[in-house]
């Protein structure tokens, strides 16, 4: 079966399908949008459980596009990104989900929410560059209207500009260098299996790598927010719509990363090597420098943004370890991140609907006046320390395990302390503050969770636990796909 | 003679109908004179089928006159293209018509008699037929700019347009009998065989660049962009329209066939040159369109950007590079007859074209919101439209030459930059149609079918190059590699 195809496609055809409601049948549309994707998150599911790990690329759709470019529309899956493809599954659902608080324009909205969620589960599903790039930017464009139009906060328009600038800017380096990769590669093709064959046998022009690679790692750095290019996202997911901040902080900030480890490393691995390092120090920047910055916040949305941005250090550092257990942990902690994002963005959602603030320092007691919502930010807030039963405790563990022997030992020991200390201060405090002591004075009449809602980020947080305790499931087919992208980065060590 | 005149029947044809309208004029009451344009805009149709006609076709790489008219690929191509952009503008004409108040039927035949110029053109194969074509395009374009004899703007618009057009005008031929008297010959073919030792000479190299600083005004390239906001502006947006699509491509097409094809050597050594001029034009156009309010001079640096773009098909040097030119002018054209259409539509007269005159347009008329949306998503390249994949191409073709010359990376970076900077104030445009808060009327804007079928098909063609580039770019292909041979 192709179920990509139809993962991809339900959402696109939801799309056009809402197009023809009329926009006073809110109802209409909203099932519509839900529907699609709980019928693509089941599609997901079944292709995730179904796929065997062989090396092999499953479910292909391979359509000739561009003859005289050699362009593909070429879906595939392999170790690497069914899971990734199933994380992003479940968080379009869950965003559809947290939808219902979008009052105006319900019917644009809900087009552009579905085009993004095509598009972003389109983006890894691609195994064709132009392709891969064509869905990032599909999925990019509704993101900047969303928050444009249906953002919250006085600083909408600021978000929306800002926003809009760096992560063009980002996809724009990632263009030029991916196009850098097929015209250095000279093979009149797209195909990202294909290159990589290519590049196995014969290398990219070594100084040509040591242009292509920083302009990939800067490219997609932006869109993963690299520190010192971070400064967009808490700001934007402040402002967005929540379903808007789920879906991309979760899912297509992914992208990057995914860009990173798929083209950047072994398309240039020379180029890899020389800038790597630089890449681990960031990272640390990541980890140390947000999570400070998240110590400060009172609103909770930027404090959930920086503690992400200072997330993404993880993931940076897993890939700077450039071993098998380092980019294993690095994709590990995207699928887990990714998760967890989005049930912290979906929480926040449903706080603000409240009473349309986020202030943490006029909030408290919220556990006893919603206990549902209440322990599942307090569940959110655990995982983000790092607590083990989490998924994300196995991925930052992993990589911790795969710097320190990559030889990042400074950097380790800093990371791991920043980490657990910093993270845990800020999110211990968030849960002080947030749900524990006194009700505070406006979330009197606050309510619970609506069984809709609640579904979906139970859900999220199922699958947080169930990748915590069985990170197995993930990671079998993430390391035979890790393995051969270390073998064409570093041929002479073993793994 | 006969089987020279099947060459040039296309061009007889256009000029013979903008006599006829002139003709028409004197017989037709005032309210017939209205359809005359959709009439004539048929005809061209017409005449645009005719081009694919076998009989027309099997000319291809064929020569006339002595070897200065010039069909192949590539003449063929911008043929069709300069038909279908003056179909375009002959429509908007019609619309326009009521703000000319006197002379309708001249303006159509004006615009004609511009075709024809830029058809010619794009067959030049000798510098006398160049510069004709050139100056046929240019003096017409004085009138069809300063049409509006009540408006002052429309008027310094025109004088504008004559001086400076008249001082490239200068350069150019000044440029050619430089060239003239080194080469003997104003033949391209003669230049071509003759250029090896040529490239030692200090006049022709002097003349050469005179005649590129000419054509850099007609695609208004750095330094030669100083006319394009306030003519734009001035200008009936008809003839702003055509000025900005039909006379840039006309540059575009003599600058490909001179420096690609005659001169390739003399292009490898300025090499240098044209990417600092490509990379100025790029910020250039959109630095300074950052700020501007008026939607018309948006466009016109935007339209110097979009030149400086365009330029980098010329620095790639490749067969890419010009077909992915080809294919990012077929584009713009589509792009901009439709936003030019619209911001016509949507202003009245009298007043400017501000930027707050869209505020509330997804109110007004969503399908007009929606393609100049549209508009200027592909204006800002970004996927799945038409500018994306033009951009793509032309990136690519830089790209590929790019590994070996420091200035190849300089000139991507410059570029990125300025898609960044261009997606800011083509933001802005879309911010306003969707979210203004200060709209001035509700009124919805009645679209007579013609425009209506017009923007139609420009919003379908920008999908369509965006999304199905193959066959376009088959044809870009074709197009160029029969006049490369």
């Amino acid at each position: 079966m192709d179920w990509l195809l139809i993962i991809v496609m339900l959402p696109l055809l939801a799309a056009v399908a809402v197009g023809f409601v009329p926009g006073r049948q809110r109802r209409v549309i909203r099932g519509i949008t839900v529907g699609a994707s709980g019928l693509s998150l089941l599609c997901a599911l079944i292709a995730f459980l179904s796929f065997e790990i062989d090396g092999e690329l499953k479910f292909e759709t391979k359509v000739l596009w561009v003859e005289s470019l050699g362009l593909y529309f070429h879906l595939a899956a392999d170790g690497i990104n069914i899971g990734i493809i199933l994380m992003g599954a479940i968080v379009a659902f869950a965003a559809a989900c947290c939808a219902d608080d979008i009052t105006h324009r319900v019917k644009e909205f809900h087009i552009l929410l579905n085009v993004m969620i095509g598009g972003i589960l389109g983006a890894f599903a691609s195994m064709d560059l132009f392709f891969f790039y064509f869905f990032h930017e599909l999925a990019l464009v509704p993101t900047f209207i969303m928050i444009g139009v249906w953002g919250r906060g006085a600083n909408r328009n600021y978000a929306t500009y800002k926003i809009t600038l760096y992560l063009s800017l980002g996809a724009l380096l990632a263009l030029i260098g991916l196009i850098g990769v097929y015209v250095q590669t000279g093979e009149e093709s797209f195909s990202i299996p294909d290159l990589i064959d290519k590049v196995g046998k014969k290398p990219i022009n070594e100084a040509a790598q040591q242009w292509i690679f920083p302009l990939l790692m800067f490219g997609f750095g932006i869109l993963v927010s690299l520190w010192p290019f971070h400064t967009w996202a808490p700001l934007g997911y402040g402002a967005a719509p929540t379903a808007t901040a789920m879906l991309h902080a979760g899912v297509l900030k992914k992208f990057g990363l995914y860009g990173i480890i798929r083209v950047a490393i072994p398309m240039a691995p020379i180029g890899a090597q020389s800038w790597l390092g630089v890449l681990a120090w960031l990272a640390l920047a990541n980890l140390l420098y947000c999570g400070l910055v998240a110590v400060r916040q009172k609103d909770l949305n930027l404090l959930i943004g920086n503690s992400s941005v200072a997330h993404m250090g993880f993931i940076f550092l897993g890939i700077a370890s450039l071993n098998v257990i380092g980019l294993t942990g690095a994709v590990l902690v995207m699928i887990a991140h990714g998760l967890l994002a989005a049930l912290a963005f979906g929480l926040s959602g449903h706080l603000y609907r409240q009473t349309g603030s986020l202030d943490m320092s006029r909030m408290g007691g919220l556990l006893r006046q919603m206990p549902l919502a209440g322990s599942a930010l307090l569940m959110a807030l655990f995982a983000g320390c790092g607590l083990p039963g989490f998924a994300n405790f196995a991925g930052e563990i992993t990589i911790f395990f795969a710097a320190w022997s990559a030889g990042l030992k400074t950097i380790t020991v800093i990371a791991a302390w920043s980490a657990l200390v910093i993270g845990s201060l800020y999110m211990m405090r968030a849960i002080r503050s947030i749900l524990h002591g006194p009700l505070g004075g406006d979330w009197t009449k606050a309510s619970d969770l609506s069984p809709l809602v609640a579904t979906a980020l139970g859900l999220l947080l199922a699958a947080l636990l169930v990748f915590g305790f069985a990170p197995g499931l993930l990671t079998k087919g993430i390391e035979g796909e890790v393995t051969k992208i270390v073998r064409l980065a570093k041929p002479e060590a073993e793994r | 003679m006969g089987d020279q005149l099947e060459f040039i029947q296309l061009e007889v044809m256009v000029v013979a109908l903008g006599l006829l309208v002139l003709l028409a004029d004197l017989f037709l009451s005032e309210s017939a004179r209205r359809s005359l344009g959709y009439l004539a805009a048929g005809s061209l149709g017409l005449v645009f089928l005719l081009s694919f006609r076998g009989g027309y076709t099997s000319l291809v790489d064929g020569e006339a006159f002595g070897g200065i008219y010039r069909l192949d690929g590539l003449a063929l191509f911008f043929k069709r293209f300069f038909l279908l952009t003056a179909i375009f503008v002959l429509v908007f004409a019609v619309d326009f018509a009521s703000r000319l108040r006197s002379g309708v039927s001249e303006y159509l035949a004006f615009i004609l008699f511009a075709l024809s110029g830029m058809m010619f053109a794009g067959s030049a194969n000798d510098f006398s037929l160049l510069f004709v074509a050139i100056e046929l395009i240019t003096v017409t374009f004085y009138i069809l700019v300063s049409f509006q004899r009540h408006r002052m703007q429309s008027l310094e618009a025109g004088v504008k347009y004559l001086i400076l057009g008249a001082v490239s005008s200068a350069f150019l031929v000044y440029g050619i009998a430089l060239v003239f008297g080194e080469a003997g010959s104003l033949k391209f073919d003669a230049i071509r065989d003759a250029h090896a030792r040529l490239l030692q000479n200090k006049v022709f190299l002097f003349g050469m660049l005179f005649v590129f600083a000419g054509l850099a005004f007609k695609i208004s390239a750095f330094p030669f962009q100083i006319w394009a906001p306030d003519v734009y502006q001035g200008a009936p947006t008809p003839t702003t329209t055509f000025l900005a699509v039909g006379s840039k491509a006309a540059g575009f097409v003599l600058l490909i066939r001179l420096f690609g094809s005659v001169v390739p050597e003399l292009t490898e050594q300025w090499t240098g040159m044209l990417i600092v001029v490509a990379a100025l034009t790029i910020l250039y156009g959109n630095l300074c369109a950052l700020p501007q309010r008026n939607l018309k001079r948006l466009l016109a640096y935007s339209g110097i950007a979009n030149a400086g773009y365009l330029l980098m098909g010329i620095v790639a040097q490749s067969d890419n590079g010009t077909a992915a030119i080809l294919y990012y002018l077929v584009g713009y054209l589509f792009t901009l007859v439709a936003a030019f259409m619209i911001i016509n539509l949507v202003t009245r007269e009298g007043e400017g074209e501000d930027i707050s005159c869209l505020a509330g347009l997804n109110k007004r008329s969503p399908f007009l919101a929606v393609a100049l949306t549209l508009c200027a998503v592909s204006l800002a390249g970004i996927p799945p439209l038409a500018g994306f994949f033009g951009k793509f191409l032309l990136v690519k073709s830089v790209a590929a030459e790019a590994f070996g010359n420091t200035g190849y990376f300089a000139l991507l970076a410059v570029a990125v930059f300025g898609v960044v900077v261009s997606i800011y104030y083509y933001f802005g445009i879309i911010r306003t149609i969707y979210w203004s808060k200060d709209t001035l009327d509700n009124s919805p804007v009645a679209i007579a079918w013609p425009t209506r079928m017009v923007l139609g098909l420009c919003v379908a063609a920008i999908l369509y190059l965006g999304i199905l580039p193959d066959k376009p770019i088959n044809w870009a292909n074709a197009a160029t590699k029969i006049e490369t041979k």
